[in-house]
């Protein structure tokens, strides 16, 4: 799995560390952030969800890895 | 659609607190949007359909500049202060994005787990006095408006010995009778801002403001007057809310008594509940946009100058994604609930809201588990549906 964050879009809202906190995180800046060994999703389910959440559509899901 | 009735006049008040108005029915039989009629008789388009709201909340092209010409005001009281300089919530980007950058980092996730503890120290020292005080107790001027009102306060740096005077004048900014007093309280709320950022200069603290004081202010991206803007809708928007979830989820909570009994049996259930409740309360109901181009959705056009008005309650009780939509129940997947907005204005505060919703419902029905209404339920006044959605009193005792 391929998790693209587009941070020119992230507004900091925090939707994807509350939804799949295994996977993301927010910076010091308050912005979406992949936890370190965990950019690949690590299969959690709820990655997908996250993205869903996200209210500015920041966060890419791909199942093939670029 | 068969234009056979006169479009829904908007907003109305409840007759139950946690529940839409009887007469935004209709608008459920016309999803994904319809139209409505404002108080100046103007119609503009009223979003009812969950996808819908989702993917225009998001869209760009429609503007929550409430300076722009034939923005849409659901009340005389808004469309006499639509002029006034504004922040965040009422302005597009690039300037909102610039202002939302600003603060973001204090509205974190982390930030708000690390504020936990500081929040049940308040959420504990408001109980011990209302217990001390009590029974009864109106809950609203006890706990409710306390918490959340401390709470920004030690965020910001706003010194909390002013609160009688800031919630009074947030009060007249929201609720007003008439224009005059909405002027009125914006002006003492500018000037006392303007004098607090003043002492900030001068005598540095360890709030977001002073933050915003000595790194914005001083490097030039954010001006005297832009900052003040940014400070009242910090403040304002940081204790009206959530004193309002705090006091109408209560009371939604004691109608609810096998619901308070799940919750008090599992406290896991918690942040399932606050977003079931967030969900099912809706106290924002009423989200405005003004079109700036053409768009076309759901087979409809708006078109460029029509108003468009996000009614939450009707949107979160979307059945296709909330079967039996009136019922609270803790089991449902309540999250892409649209209570906090959606797109880039959503609520800036909501971890920082979730967290005290947590710990102030939590704490309350823990040390008082005999909790229960002082007056009958249909008794109890609540807020006009012009306005963000609560409690004016709630008498409790135990």
């Amino acid at each position: 799995m391929h998790i693209d964050i587009d941070k020119d879009v992230c507004i900091g809202a925090g939707q994807c560390a509350l939804t799949a906190p295994d996977v993301f995180t927010q910076d010091d800046d308050g912005y979406s952030a992949l936890l370190p060994g965990h950019e690949d999703g690590g299969g959690s389910p709820l990655v997908r969800e996250a993205a869903r959440a996200c209210p500015v559509s920041a966060i890419t899901v791909s199942e093939t890895v670029s | 659609m068969t234009e056979t009735t006169a479009p829904v006049a908007f907003p109305q008040s409840r007759t139950c607190p946690y529940q839409p108005p009887a007469a935004y029915d209709p608008l459920r039989g016309e999803r994904p949007l319809t139209r409505i009629t404002l108080f100046d008789g103007r119609e503009a388009w009223l979003v009812s359909g969950h996808a819908t709201a989702r993917a225009l909340l998001a869209d760009p092209r429609l503007s929550s500049n409430r300076s722009r010409p034939g923005f849409p005001a659901p009340t005389r009281r808004f469309a006499g202060i639509t002029n006034r300089r504004t922040a965040l919530l009422g302005v597009d980007d690039p300037e909102h994005r610039a202002q939302r950058r600003m603060v973001v980092g204090d509205f974190t996730l982390k930030r708000a787990v690390e504020l936990r503890p500081r929040i049940q120290q308040i959420v504990d020292e408001r109980l011990d006095a209302m217990i001390a005080q009590g029974p009864p107790a109106d809950l609203v001027s006890a706990f409710a408006l306390p918490v959340p009102s401390m709470v920004i306060c030690a965020l910001l740096g706003v010194p909390y010995a002013d609160h009688d005077f800031f919630e009074t004048q947030s009060r007249r900014l929201l609720r007003g009778p008439e224009t005059a007093d909405v002027e009125d309280a914006r002006d003492r709320l500018e000037a006392y801002f303007g004098e607090l950022i003043d002492r900030k200069q001068q005598d540095p603290g360890t709030g977001l403001l002073d933050d915003l004081v000595h790194r914005q202010l001083r490097e030039g991206a954010l001006d005297r007057e832009g900052l003040i803007a940014l400070a009242l809708i910090l403040l304002v928007a940081g204790h009206e809310t959530t004193a309002n979830m705090i006091s109408l989820g209560t009371f939604t909570l004691l109608q609810h008594p096998e619901r308070l009994a799940e919750l008090r049996a599992d406290p896991r259930l918690l942040p399932a509940a606050v977003e079931e409740l967030m969900r099912m309360l809706s106290i924002a109901d009423g989200l405005l946009r003004l079109a700036v181009e053409d768009i076309e959705v759901a087979g409809t056009t708006i078109r460029k100058g029509d108003g468009v008005v996000f009614a939450t309650s009707v949107i979160n009780r979307d059945e296709t994604v909330y079967p039996e939509p009136d019922t609270l129940d803790w089991s449902r997947p309540a999250r892409h609930h649209v209570a906090f907005g959606f797109g880039i204005h959503q609520c800036l505060g909501q971890n920082l809201a979730r967290a005290e919703l947590e710990i102030a419902l939590h704490s309350l029905f823990d040390r008082l588990p005999t909790l229960r209404l002082a007056a009958p339920a249909e008794e109890i006044p609540f807020k006009p549906g012009d306005t963000i959605q609560g409690m004016l009193e709630l008498p409790v005792t135990w």
